[in-house]
């Protein structure tokens, strides 16, 4: 049993880092909050880079990798805060065309609401009678549905990947200030107190981290189910304290930490949310297979 | 990644689970645990069949009398004793995770043939002399001194908190052996003979009314120099390694048996119909969720070690943290599943949540690996 990243993994998470740094670095990111709409020369990249195409099969035109590559392409994704509706263009490569390319930009109904209905080119699932609501993240315009449809535990699964990838993101950023900004003569970091929600921060981190990679390998619902709960847990409560550790900093728009929370929240949003992964992890204890 | 097991290993197991399968029934019935002779005999008589079979040192190194099984084997080996329902490992605990380990790395030759054997043959049992009453999470400042006088070493202070300490052989003591030197620089490692003339075991009781540990008096306890591992005032490195062993792979049964007692808890809410309630439910959904991943932690950390083919990592820090707390959730959910039941001594769930107390504080608290893990991990500033 080998549960580590392979070299072609690791290789595969530095690609897609290093495109997301150079395409949507902070700069982009920002620009992206004041103007949001969805860059399409940006998603026909992404499709060239194989982002959507990643589990297609080769004789299919995609990339031919699994669920795992998928996870640590989407954590990526996460950390750089990439908007758009990324798993559903994701989900539907290979069924409706132009997806995998990036050509075509795919909404689908999840839950009761609809990421980016305005700016896809497809939209999966009924949204006869969408209403727009005016998105708490200002980087994912919203719409609510009257008749919800379940979504794919393999959509879960890359929400909780792009969850664990912001909550890395945000204890970094977390003990990058901690390490930076001094009061009382003396780097905050070196505060018990913030030294304390720092460390909570990353066991988080890594609590998910491994959820999420042992559900993309063996693609159980109930493993996703738990990585769904690890990794919505890391995101916001990391994001929080995020919050916290930048101080009255934290709480202005220049800041970048409310982005992060606010999508961490419409992803927790995603899917059924926590109550139904609870109760399936819950009833799975009385199961014979649990014993 | 990978989280399948290759056929040796799958061998290894099903071979492991074969043998478990044939010894566990001729074992006798468990000892009181207030009977320390009884649980000593008990634990040694286990160990000794597990080293007549090939387990014993599963973990260790092969000129160190152990079987160099690899990571992932070990791993199996906890996972599958676990299941299985064989004993912990008790009384053993601190020769066969700390001091053997100890010697093993830090050990000479003469040091290693003297000590290891009695360990894995379950002949003779250790306890650790670290923690002292003025020194327990800041373990550098103990006070605990040692003089030279021609070959020996003369001992005298006090320990705290050491386990087993009754019944114990040998004790891996800390002293101080340069006063004059910064604090963490001073200390030696010594093995000191528990019956050694000036040594008093006092027992002391825990919260949940046992008698898990002993405080130790030491009045001029002479300790051969011979007994020293490592070189004089060294024995703060020597017992970082110690400690990595200590919180690497502790723990790694207790998950397994974590997530037994949570399917046992759900059913027992079955029964006396508290699965009704949602709130318990889900809290009980939300454990599952919790201990899954922290076996999915063990296995990536064991993943690691095989990875970069040693010693654990500081991981176990991250590791301990959270599993120290989720332990004790559970059984504060298993006492709101339990009711008034949970009131009742006699039950093994309420024993079990007296003692979870102890994890989020032995081996380093909560507050100390939380320093480790900002300072070591996340490179923060070291405070005051």
């Amino acid at each position: 049993m080998r549960f580590q990243l392979t070299e072609d993994q690791r290789a595969l998470q530095a690609g897609v880092r290093e495109l997301l740094t150079r395409r949507f670095g902070r700069e982009q990111l920002r620009a992206a909050v004041d103007a949001p709409n969805l860059d399409r020369a940006l998603w026909r990249e992404l499709g060239e880079a194989g982002f959507f195409a990643l589990r297609l099969p080769e004789a299919d035109g995609g990339v031919g990798l699994g669920l795992p590559e998928a996870v640590l392409a989407f954590e990526e994704a996460g950390r750089a805060l990439l908007p758009g509706p990324l798993v559903a263009t994701h989900l539907a490569a290979g069924e409706v065309p132009g997806a995998a390319t990036g050509e075509c930009v795919v909404a689908a109904v999840d839950g009761t609401l609809v990421e980016w209905l305005d700016e896809a080119d497809t939209v999966r699932g009924d949204v006869t009678g969408a209403v727009a609501m005016r998105s708490a993240d200002p980087l994912t315009p919203l719409h609510r549905v009257p008749r919800g449809a379940s979504a794919d535990p393999v959509a879960a699964l890359l929400t909780a990947a792009e969850q664990l990838g912001s909550a890395a993101r945000t204890c970094e950023a977390a003990v990058q200030h901690a390490r930076a900004r001094e009061q009382f003569g003396q780097p905050i970091g070196a505060f018990q107190a913030v030294k304390h929600l720092c460390a909570e921060m990353l066991v988080r981190v890594e609590v998910a981290r491994v959820a999420v990679y042992a559900a993309a390998v063996t693609a159980d619902p109930l493993d996703i189910a738990a990585a769904g709960l690890l990794a919505d847990e890391a995101a916001e409560r990391g994001a929080r304290d995020c919050l916290q550790v930048h101080g009255g900093m934290g709480f202005t728009w220049e800041s970048d930490v409310h982005l992060h929370l606010k999508r961490a929240w419409v992803r927790a949003r995603r899917g059924h949310g926590a109550a139904d992964a609870e109760e399936a992890l819950a009833e799975h204890l009385l199961s014979p297979a649990a014993r | 990644m990978d989280l399948a097991y290759t056929p040796e290993e799958e061998e290894f197991r099903a071979r492991l689970r074969e043998w478990l399968g044939k010894v566990l029934p001729t074992l006798p019935p468990k000892p009181s645990p207030d009977d320390w002779p009884a649980r000593r005999a008990y634990d040694l008589g286990w160990q000794r069949m597990l080293y007549d079979a090939g387990y014993a040192g599963l973990h260790w190194p092969v000129d160190a009398g152990g079987r160099r099984a690899t990571p992932t084997q070990h791993l199996i080996f906890l996972e599958e004793t676990e299941k299985a329902g064989a004993p912990y490992v008790g009384a053993n605990f601190v020769g066969l995770l700390h001091a053997g380990p100890t010697i093993a790395a830090e050990g000479t030759a003469e040091q290693r043939a003297r000590w290891l054997p009695p360990v894995l043959r379950g002949e003779e049992v250790w306890c650790q002399g670290f923690s002292e009453p003025d020194a327990g999470s800041d373990l550098a400042a103990l006070r605990t001194r040692a003089w030279r006088d021609g070959d020996d070493y003369v001992v005298s202070g006090s320990k705290i908190w050491t386990s087993h300490a009754e019944v114990a052989d040998w004790c891996e003591l800390l002293v101080r052996t340069d006063p004059r030197a910064p604090k963490h620089r001073g200390i030696s490692w010594l093995a000191m003979p528990m019956d050694a003339p000036g040594i008093t075991v006092r027992p002391l009781r825990t919260l949940a009314g046992s008698t898990e540990f002993a405080e130790v008096f030491l009045d001029e306890v002479r300790v051969p120099v011979a007994n020293r591992v490592g070189p004089e005032n060294d024995g703060w490195r020597v017992t970082m390694v110690t400690l990595s062993f200590e919180r690497g792979t502790a723990f790694v049964g207790e998950v397994v048996a974590c997530r037994r007692v949570l399917g046992e808890l759900a059913r027992e809410a079955r029964k006396n119909g508290r699965w009704d309630d949602p709130v318990l439910r889900r809290r009980l959904g939300r454990l599952n969720a919790e201990f899954r991943a922290l076996w999915r932690l063990t296995q990536w950390n064991v993943g690691e070690s095989e990875r970069t083919g040693g010693v654990p990592g500081i991981g176990g820090s991250v590791f301990k943290l959270r599993y120290s707390h989720a332990r004790q959730e559970l059984y504060d959910t298993a006492a709101d599943v339990l009711g008034p039941e949970s009131l009742d001594l006699s039950a093994d769930w309420t024993l079990d949540r007296l003692s979870s107390l102890s994890y989020t504080i032995a081996a380093g608290t909560s507050q100390i690996q939380r320093n480790i893990v900002a300072e070591r991990i996340l490179g923060l500033p070291k405070g005051r």
